[in-house]
């Protein structure tokens, strides 16, 4: 039966993983990270987890546990953050080459230097490029539900690709909210069984997972991984679409609020997204045409269904909570804009960096943000293209 | 031999071919130096059959015989781990063959 509780993000990913009871769990506990850890430690320590929980020495032997359990032919989970999956960088690579469908949930986190322990994107923008599916959520429900369906989009045999499913830290980890947490059966016949290409527990058959592959084979490997997330759109789709037919919540690559007339937009993800939108209704209230749009999934990137969705306002502001130091701008910012490049007619682009290392953003600085786009819609032009809010100048 | 396109190829790196690292000349990587065999000091304890990472030791009715080259990549774990006084094999010096991109 679905029941509302209140929960934590961490909380939530906890129930999911309880619901859906992996065979092999394998974590290393990071901050804001570490409950997620705990809880699962003491649902498998009360038997109501029955797959192997495995607590490692770091989080690279944790990522390399999980490649082995699903290279074995497991379904797989970890949960880390910050410095955590930067120590898992060299084997996030292995996991989406292998095609092992391995998902984590990510409780974003900075990374040092300096030292901080709070909520921005540098973490899972510092592995954009590893190859694994990349989900934000907006709050708690969101979290549960991304972690659940990730496990089928990334298990799809058109796909099978790692996901990891992000949830600010601290503002979604450790804040609890109303969350509905669905049937166990209903989600344990929504994820389904997993069914591995090549289970390495599979003795019937003789094969080798990830021989060495020099200059004659490296390349159509990693074309073949390619195509693997290219095939994933598809999947994201259909599995947003039956998640809301089955309870009542669909997702789609994004969400666009306010958008249907907006002439300005702002562009931000995750949990920022939620107090964007309190601004969109103030704005909107006063007469101002603006509408927000939140990116749910950053890979595969959704350029094709943005650009559309973007190309008929006047001014954009896309927020981005990393930076790319030395970049032309900060990830989802690059993305969008090149998204927009072959349109003839597209609108001004502009970039803001906020929130880094949990620094607040709030209703007044959607606001400042909007009054500038309003200006650059007047103007026809922009001053700055990146710019950094609730920073001391 | 002809070569998959990626499209062809099983997914995820996996290699369906069993045995097949004996078309892997790894003797090829060897790189300016090779181990010789000493037949005479040999006490055939059969240590760098058992170190030789490529099984490129070769042996025949309970003595060591010699050396595959094919597979031989001249790391020298052999001459190392060999215990006799007088080593029963050593690391000598190779020559190249760039052009043919082969030692020999």
């Amino acid at each position: 039966m679905k029941t509302t509780k209140i929960l934590n993000g961490n909380r939530t990913i906890a129930e999911a993983v309880r619901q859906i009871d992996p065979d092999v769990i394998a974590a290393y506990p990071i901050t804001p990270s570490t409950a997620i850890v705990e809880t699962i430690a003491s649902f498998h320590a009360d038997g109501l987890i029955t797959g192997e929980f495995v607590c490692p020495e770091s989080e690279h032997s944790a990522m390399s546990v999980c490649i082995g359990a699903a290279s074995a032919g497991g379904r797989v989970m970890t949960a880390t953050a910050s410095q955590g999956l930067a120590l898992m960088w060299e084997m996030l690579y292995i996991a989406a080459g292998l095609r092992l469908p391995i998902v984590a949930a990510i409780a974003n986190r900075t990374l040092s230097a300096p030292i901080n322990i709070h909520g921005d994107h540098s973490d899972t923008m510092g592995a954009r490029d590893t190859g694994w599916i990349q989900i934000y959520s907006e709050n708690c429900q969101e979290a549960y539900d991304n972690f659940i369906q990730a496990f089928r989009i990334g298990e799809h045999p058109d796909v099978l690709t790692p996901v990891l499913v992000g949830l600010d830290g601290f503002i979604i980890s450790h804040a609890a909210e109303v969350v509905e947490v669905e049937d166990d059966d209903a989600v344990k016949k929504f994820v389904g069984e997993f069914k591995p290409p090549f289970p390495l527990l599979d003795t019937s058959r003789k094969f080798t997972v990830g021989p060495i592959d020099f200059t004659d084979y490296y390349f159509e490997h990693k074309r073949s991984q390619i195509a693997g997330i290219e095939n994933s759109p598809r999947v994201i789709e259909d599995v947003g679409k039956e998640f809301g037919r089955l309870f009542g919540r669909p997702y789609g690559f994004f969400e666009e609020y306010r958008m249907d007339d907006a002439e300005l937009a702002i562009v931000v993800m995750s949990s920022a997204a939620g107090t964007g939108k309190d601004a969109v209704d103030e704005l909107r209230a006063e007469g101002q045409k603006i509408g927000l749009l939140k990116p749910r999934i950053f890979r595969p990137f959704p350029h094709i269904q943005i650009a559309e969705a973007l190309k008929k306002t006047a001014a954009v502001a896309v927020l981005d909570r990393s930076s790319s130091p030395g970049a032309f701008g900060a990830p989802l910012f690059t993305e969008i804009r090149s998204a927009l490049y072959d349109y003839e007619k597209r609108p001004k682009l502009v970039n803001y960096v906020y929130g880094l290392g949990g620094r607040d953003i709030n209703v007044e600085h959607f606001k400042e943000v909007a009054g500038k786009l309003a200006h650059i819609a007047d103007s026809g032009k922009a001053d700055e293209m990146l710019g950094y809010i609730n920073l001391r100048e | 031999m002809k070569k998959e396109t990626w499209r062809e190829l099983p997914i995820g790196t996996v290699n369906t071919e069993a045995g097949n690292s004996v078309v892997n000349r790894t003797g090829t990587w060897r790189s300016g130096r090779k181990p010789e065999f000493i037949e005479k000091n040999c006490i055939h304890c059969f240590f760098c059959w058992l170190y030789c990472p490529h099984f490129a030791i070769l042996a025949k009715d309970g003595k060591v015989t010699g050396i595959n080259y094919d597979y031989c990549t001249g790391c020298g774990l052999c001459a190392e781990e060999c215990p006799t006084k007088e080593k029963s094999i050593v690391m000598v010096a190779e020559e190249i063959e760039l052009a043919a991109g082969r030692n020999k």
